[in-house]
């Protein structure tokens, strides 16, 4: 149980105040762009709603919310399976656990233009390893400057690489909470593999599992830097995912009132669906 | 070594693939690189390397990033410290609403923030400083660092602060020299993901910084495109960004996976 303090409040207000600071303000100046309209030399008229109703009926909108979703359906259905396998796969103890760990952990640590980089020279079609490789030894046309679906394929191949482990090592840490009585308990019961993962693995890792499912959302619907740098958004726009075309409309072409519209509403898409998850998952425990 | 270790094998393998073609290529000469595809280095070289650690536009990168970098985990441990104890141990007004307010500031999207970032803090006189990096970058450090502290003070028995009291600790000397002790492992991992974060995150990074504070990653997109397609150093370069990371790695390699597991969403 714990003790009611009003005072606790003074230790959160650091905080408090550096992160206010620096979402406040910004969401305030991102609110009062997408209300108004702009000529240059700062001058602003007032708007209204109206770059909300356009962004809103765009179909330029409709298709880079299209692709974003599906980005994000693709990465999440690939990884999370994906990772709940290796983890499940991983030795518990012993020197290979150490090594693992570090392995895996390491694609995380590299910065993501770094991440697009590399996946740029690796895919190269004529001096990059798996271009080289797909192109020369398979026989398989392979490009992804040209055809959209190699491009697809890339980036969904760039990201599970790259964030797999997130979800090895989540599920990895419920894993090894398990105590061994459990599985003592079900050997004596006789009980097959699935029924073993079924009713005991999956239950232990449900809330380690709601992170990453939440974390692994939150990143790849606003992913930006890696696919930015691997494809630019191409070929065509055939990637360009919602953040590449957020960056595009307000600092390409500058117009400040429909990027702020569509920032806002982007946010709120984000928000709304963390929440809704949230919600589900968490809903048996509160009973 | 039984039948299944083949899928961490393989998984690990994918993996490193990419890596390797890195690190190989860094030791290429562009000539080479751009002549043919071959599996090694055929003219081993250091020249891309001795570019980067003598040029002071290629190395500054590397100091500004770990300045900044380190400021950062410095700001945000500092203060989730007191924030995840007030979290974990008291219940005040608000204080629910105020925790999902903090985990929500992850899920804003960097682009979306861009732009009020940099007139932000233009307008305060830190644009082009470690400490505007430093401060942004609290954006969504603080958050993951109060919930993962909160998560390892959770696991701290309340018996162990009502005691100190007892025994007539202040409130800071319990919190330095009993508590702060206890829940090392959690201040280890937390600093490990301000750390990562922070070095790996690039667009407000660029965004806040023009040439005194500028990252090293910047200092990569930038010089690959004036200087025609240098393919070798862009290589070096990404290769000396992996090292850090994979040093803070192995310091934290046991903790890693439990510093996740304690925290609560």
């Amino acid at each position: 149980m714990k003790t009611e303090n009003q005072k606790a409040w003074l230790f959160v207000l650091p905080v408090l105040l550096l992160v206010a600071f620096n979402a406040l303000i910004p969401i305030m100046t991102v609110v009062n762009y997408s209300v108004q309209e702009t000529f240059g030399d700062n001058l602003f008229f007032w708007e209204g709603l109206g770059w909300f109703e356009q962004i809103l009926r765009s179909d330029r909108f409709h298709s880079a919310l299209g692709r974003q979703f599906l980005f994000t359906f693709l990465i999440l259905i690939i990884e999370v399976p994906l990772g709940i396998i290796i983890a499940l796969s991983m030795p518990k103890k012993g020197i290979w656990v150490p090594v693992c760990l570090v392995t895996m952990a390491l694609p995380m640590l590299i910065p993501w233009n770094v991440v697009g980089a590399m996946w740029n020279i690796f895919t190269l079609p004529d001096i990059g390893l798996l271009g080289y490789f797909i192109n020369n030894t398979l026989g398989i046309e392979y490009n992804m400057t040209r055809s959209p679906i190699a491009a697809w394929i890339t980036i969904v191949t760039m990201d599970v690489w790259h964030w797999t482990s997130l979800v090895v090592l989540l599920s990895y840490a419920g894993l090894v909470s398990i105590p061994d009585a459990y599985y003592q308990a079900a050997k004596i019961d006789g009980a097959s593999p699935w029924k073993v993962f079924r009713y005991i693995q999956l239950p232990k890792m449900k809330t380690v599992l709601t992170i990453a499912i939440l974390l692994r959302f939150m990143d790849s619907f606003n992913i930006y830097t890696e696919p930015f740098v691997l494809t630019g958004g191409g070929p065509g726009n055939s990637t360009t995912l919602l953040s590449i075309d957020l960056v595009k409309i307000a600092l390409g072409q500058f117009d400040l009132g429909p990027a702020a519209a569509m920032s806002l509403i982007y946010f709120a898409i984000t928000l709304l669906v963390s929440w809704l998850f949230y919600t589900l998952m968490t809903k048996d425990d509160a009973k | 070594m039984s039948k299944r270790s083949i899928i961490p094998i393989l998984y690990i393998l994918f993996l490193m693939l990419p890596i390797y073609w890195l690190v190989a290529m860094s030791f290429k000469t562009t000539n080479e690189i751009l002549s043919g595809f071959s599996l090694f280095p055929q003219t081993f070289t250091l020249e891309n390397y001795k570019v980067i650690f003598t040029d002071p536009s290629w190395y500054w990168g590397y100091i500004n990033s770990i300045i900044y970098v380190s400021l950062n985990t410095v700001i945000s441990i500092t203060v989730a410290l007191p924030a995840a104890y007030a979290f974990s141990r008291y219940s005040f007004l608000g204080d629910k609403t105020l925790f999902f307010w903090l985990l929500t500031n992850r899920m804003a999207p960097a682009a979306v923030f861009a732009l009020p970032f940099f007139q932000l803090y233009s307008s305060v006189g830190l644009f082009d400083t470690h400490l505007a990096v430093a401060l942004a970058h609290c954006l969504f450090n603080i958050p993951l660092a109060v919930w993962i502290l909160e998560g390892f003070m959770g696991g701290v028995p309340k018996e162990l602060d009502e005691t100190a009291y007892v025994d007539g600790y202040s409130f800071p000397r319990f919190f330095v020299t009993i508590f702060l002790p206890t829940i090392k492992a959690g201040v280890g991992v937390a600093a490990f993901f301000c750390f990562m974060f922070s070095w790996v995150e690039l667009l407000l990074a660029k965004t806040l910084t023009a040439v005194a504070a500028k990252p090293i990653a910047a200092t990569m997109t930038k010089t690959a495109s004036s200087a025609g397609y240098e393919l070798g150093l862009l290589a070096a370069a990404g290769t000396l960004t992996i090292i850090p990371g994979a040093i803070v790695i192995y310091f934290v390699r046991n903790y890693i996976a439990k510093g996740f597991a304690l925290g609560r969403v």
